[in-house]
């Protein structure tokens, strides 16, 4: 590579607040068209915007968490542009004294740490939703998610690398979602981001040209879009081509990105503030409510799994990725099932479930008690490992107590010394050649013994057991 | 019928000598017989109207029917918006608008149970200081139709004058209450910004507008911002204080009152009949035991240039909403852009479009500085001057307007002197402060208002003084002929 690749992410963010920003309307997700809507959010004459405190304290809070400093006096602006997204034909957003500047978050990648920073944080009205008709002359709008309060939070451009945008977004969610100011679903539009990338020659201090992508939908896109513009870039730039200020979008199938529309200078939004708001004198007292609201962060908790429950500090990364998956794991282990044990189960089993059925942890039967429980039937012997794989499946499409599973399906692992001797010997009698092998040395005939009283358990044996009693069988033959 | 004051319509009411079905009727059929040359309304609601006089027939004598207002017909202003009931704001852009919800002065004047017999006809979204900008139809001034009522308020102020209805709401941006009731010889208050809720007011300019009644007399427009006064929630520019007592106030005293008059009020350009007609208020009020000097308010000579920055810069953004999606008028068009264009070319008039322009020129990348934010800068020594004022008087006083009415056709065609004249009143809307305009004599048969400027939230002393001077006078028992 020649260049030096400098990448800056804009994020926006739905608040979960349970009315929109300037009105009553509520902002449940999934509501038919056009139910969640009043004269104000429509943007009718003469209707005038109220703000929404909860929304003011939920941009604070991600402000704080995100590092900003918080400030005393914000005002809001109108941002004017015609659109039918756009009831009003103005945004009203923050344009010269954002709720937060200044802030950062730390990233990991390739086990370095890195500090990324943010420049603001504002909060501002998200617009309607549209959707264009294939093969009609029309569009339709959905003015549900018109005045439902959005932060958006830009980052210094200190991103270095596709992997670090990933980075990046991750961990700005993860931080999101433990402040529990969003939900940050990127499939319900909860959290969009636009990437901006340019190239600059090693060395060089001034920016080269960025083109920015739009319409990322997953964090991976977000990668891969980056990727691709990396390399499409270069190539431009080898080749003696200028970068032209573009925007570009991801397309998935052809994996490449592709010209949405030239940008001829900057956009005039005629910014002016907002005569209809006044403006928020911020004291001590409403930073310190609010501060003391924000929760234990990703950083925090990664740091206590390794010092408290002496977790690997891979482990304790994974888990606090997602503060669902990290809640839910403290449930469990409030079961008394083991630290590590539990970790396992979560970044296995678990997590091989959720990836194939595309659900998060809140979305299947799985609670905590339950896997808590069954780790702890392993603990004690009353299950093998294998057999509890079975449970687990039951459990995380069904539901339900792991004890009562264990009884009804009669799963319970058979660890009685006389039992198991008997059906050992029962096998032995059975097999005389693998005895025979067993004691030319042949190693592999143990172990298709022990297959064979599994199979004659339902696999309910215990493991460890079957494979001392069958050789002091053995070498009693 | 029509010389009669609220508190004389209320006894009427409450002994039972009059019904409320025959009063909203009188309104009527006074409104059938001279509004066809003063064509103050835009919408009647005469069957809506006579229902529910019909209505509150039933409560009369009773407990329920106490309120002053109660029963009263009362004409609103057109951008003031009326659940179910047509508004305009006189632009041909809404002329199918049925507003969803009322407005917050709509909602109290319901709570006061007063009768809307109608909305009133004004300048296109409160932009004109004639009528001539209605999208419909000029309003006519009554004391000689072949002038301007004045503006935006011309409606408002001339259905008062004509005897249409007692009293009506109208709103001041720039003067467009108090203009058209010193041209039409009627009481009309701009209450202090935040006094009176904005909330249903089709804004103009946001930091500017304010509703405001339109009446007879002084003691009239007390009881009606009583009614209308304090604190929304749906308004955030709304002030939280308490609303005085202001019929308390209506003493008849102003001795030791400290009058000043700002020389720029009195300077060259305002009719020498006009300034004859103050200097004999004035007069009076020193009878009265009040005293008065002149002083200077020396950045008002930038107010209107001021104005007509900030208001079109407000206004820019304000009526950018209306583009034929959601509601109003949409013209026929092959795609959005054109669908935009063409709403919006068809339907605001000449004057809308001049502001919106000039605003979205002021609001520019490159030209921000240079206009809007310095307008606010020169906003702020506007406030400042009145402030200053103030800490040594009690009151400011001047003429209301330049000249009385002046012809219809006469101005329309120069924007710049029309807008000149509000030079008198536009300084308060930019300080924020309350006036009033109050009759105080004629010129060559058309009224001349008398303007009185009051500190931030002291209405009352403003009223004390208005109501002092009229009832020292007689200038407000003089009625039109029509």
């Amino acid at each position: 590579m020649n260049f030096e690749t400098i990448i800056g992410l804009e994020v926006h963010s739905e608040l979960k607040t349970n009315t929109k920003i300037f009105c009553n309307c509520s902002t449940n997700f999934g509501a038919p068209p056009n139910t969640n809507v009043c004269p104000i959010c429509l943007g009718h004459p003469g209707v005038l915007p109220v703000m929404n405190e909860q929304a003011v304290d939920f941009a604070m809070r991600a402000a704080m968490a995100l590092n900003c400093e918080i400030a005393e006096d914000t005002k809001f602006d109108r941002k004017n542009y015609f659109y039918p997204d756009n009831p009003k034909a103005y945004q009203i957003s923050q344009y010269d004294k954002p709720i937060g500047e200044n802030g950062w978050i730390d990233i990991e990648v390739n086990g370095k740490t890195k500090r990324i920073g943010i420049t603001r944080l504002h909060l501002e009205e998200d617009a309607g939703k549209l959707t264009h008709v294939d093969g009609e002359n029309h569009s339709l709008v959905d003015f549900n998610r018109q005045g439902t309060p959005l932060v958006e939070i830009v980052s210094e451009p200190d991103i270095r690398t596709p992997e670090e945008a990933y980075a990046y977004l991750e961990k700005l969610k993860a931080i999101l979602q433990y402040t529990e100011v969003s939900d940050c679903k990127m499939e319900e539009g909860s959290l969009r981001c636009d990437a901006n990338l340019s190239l600059r020659p090693y060395g060089q201090e001034e920016f080269g040209t960025k083109t920015e992508l739009k319409n990322l939908n997953s964090f991976a896109n977000v990668q891969k879009g980056l990727q691709y513009e990396e390399v499409r870039q270069e190539k431009e730039l080898l080749a003696g081509n200028v970068i032209g200020q573009e925007t570009r979008r991801y397309d998935e199938a052809g994996k490449k990105t592709i010209l949405m529309r030239v940008k001829e200078g900057s956009d005039d939004y005629r910014y002016f503030p907002e005569p209809d708001l006044v403006r928020l004198a911020i004291n001590k007292e409403w930073m310190d409510r609010v501060r003391a609201d924000i929760p234990e962060l990703p950083d925090a908790r990664r740091e206590r799994y390794v010092k408290e429950y002496d977790l690997p500090e891979y482990d304790a990364m994974v888990l606090t990725q997602s503060k669902k998956m990290s809640d839910f794991f403290e449930v469990a282990i409030g079961q008394g099932a083991d630290p590590k044990q539990t970790s396992n189960w979560l970044m296995g089993e678990v997590s091989a479930y959720l990836n194939a059925n595309y659900k998060e942890i809140d979305e299947v039967a799985l609670t905590p008690e339950g896997l808590g429980k069954l780790i702890s039937l392993i603990e004690k012997g009353t299950i093998s490992s294998k057999i509890a794989k079975k449970v687990f499946k039951d459990l995380i499409e069904k539901g339900g107590d792991p004890e009562q599973i264990v009884k009804d399906k009669g799963l319970v692992q058979i660890s009685d010394e006389g039992e198991l001797r008997s059906i050992v010997s029962g096998i032995l009698d059975e097999n005389e050649q693998s005895i025979e092998d067993y004691k030319n040395g042949k190693d592999r005939a143990l172990g298709f013994l022990v297959g064979q009283v599994m199979k004659a358990t339902k696999g309910k044996a215990n493991p460890p057991m079957v494979n001392k009693l069958i050789v002091e069988e053995m070498d009693k033959r | 019928m029509f010389d009669k004051s609220i508190s004389e319509l209320h006894s009427l009411l409450h002994k039972k000598e009059l019904s409320v079905s025959e009063l909203v009727q009188t309104s009527f059929d006074r409104i059938h017989t001279v509004d066809e040359k003063v064509k103050a309304f835009m919408t009647l609601n005469e069957e809506g109207a006579m229902q529910a006089a019909k209505a509150l027939d039933g409560k009369l004598g009773t407990e329920e029917a106490r309120g002053l207002l109660f029963g009263l017909p009362v004409g609103v202003k057109d951008n003031i918006v009326t659940k179910g009931l047509r508004t305009t704001a006189s632009s041909q852009l809404l002329s199918n608008f049925e507003p969803l919800h009322n407005a917050t002065v709509v909602e109290r004047l319901n709570a006061a149970e007063t009768i809307t017999v109608g909305k009133l006809n004004m300048d296109e979204f409160a932009m004109g200081s004639s009528n001539e900008n209605s999208g419909y139809f000029g309003t006519r001034n009554p004391w000689n139709t072949d002038y301007v009522p004045g503006g935006s308020s011309g409606g408002s102020a001339a259905s008062v004058a004509a005897g249409e209805v007692f009293f009506s709401l109208g709103s001041d941006t720039g003067g467009s209450i108090r203009q058209p009731a010193a041209f039409c010889g009627v009481v009309g208050l701009k209450p202090t910004y935040g006094l009176v809720s904005r909330f249903g007011l089709i804004a103009f300019a946001s930091s500017l507008d304010q509703i405001g009644p339109i009446t007879n007399t002084v003691e009239d427009n007390a009881y009606l911002l009583q009614s209308i006064a304090g604190h929304d929630k749906m308004d955030s520019t709304s002030a939280n204080v308490d609303v005085p007592d202001y019929l308390s106030s209506l003493t008849g005293d102003v001795k030791g009152l400290r009058i000043a008059v700002p020389k720029e009020y009195l300077a060259e350009g305002v009719d020498e009949d006009v300034k004859n007609s103050v200097l004999q208020s004035l007069k009076k009020l020193e009878e009265l035991g009040a005293t008065w000097d002149e002083v200077s308010l020396p950045h008002s000579k930038y107010a209107v240039a001021t104005y007509y920055l900030l208001s079109s810069s407000e206004a820019s953004a304000n009526l950018a909403r209306f583009d034929g999606v959601r509601y109003g008028v949409r013209a026929e068009a092959e795609n959005l852009l054109d669908l935009y264009k063409k709403t919006r070319s068809e339907g605001f008039g000449d004057e809308v479009k001049r502001r919106i322009m000039l605003g979205t020129f002021a609001l520019s990348s490159g030209y921000y500085d240079a206009y809007y934010k310095k307008a606010q800068k020169v906003r702020t020594l506007i406030k400042n001057d009145f402030e200053k004022v103030f800490e040594d008087y009690d009151v400011i006083i001047g003429p209301t307007t330049p000249t009385p009415a002046f012809k219809v056709g006469e101005k329309i065609d120069n924007p710049l002197t029309m807008y000149a004249n509000d030079i008198l009143t536009i300084p308060v809307n930019l300080a924020g402060v309350p006036a009033i305009s109050v009759p105080c004599g004629l010129s060559n048969g058309l009224p001349v208002g008398l303007q009185i400027i009051g500190k931030h939230f002291d209405e009352k002393t403003v009223y004390r003084v208005a109501h002092a001077f009229e009832q020292a006078t007689d200038h407000h028992k003089a009625k039109p002929e029509l």
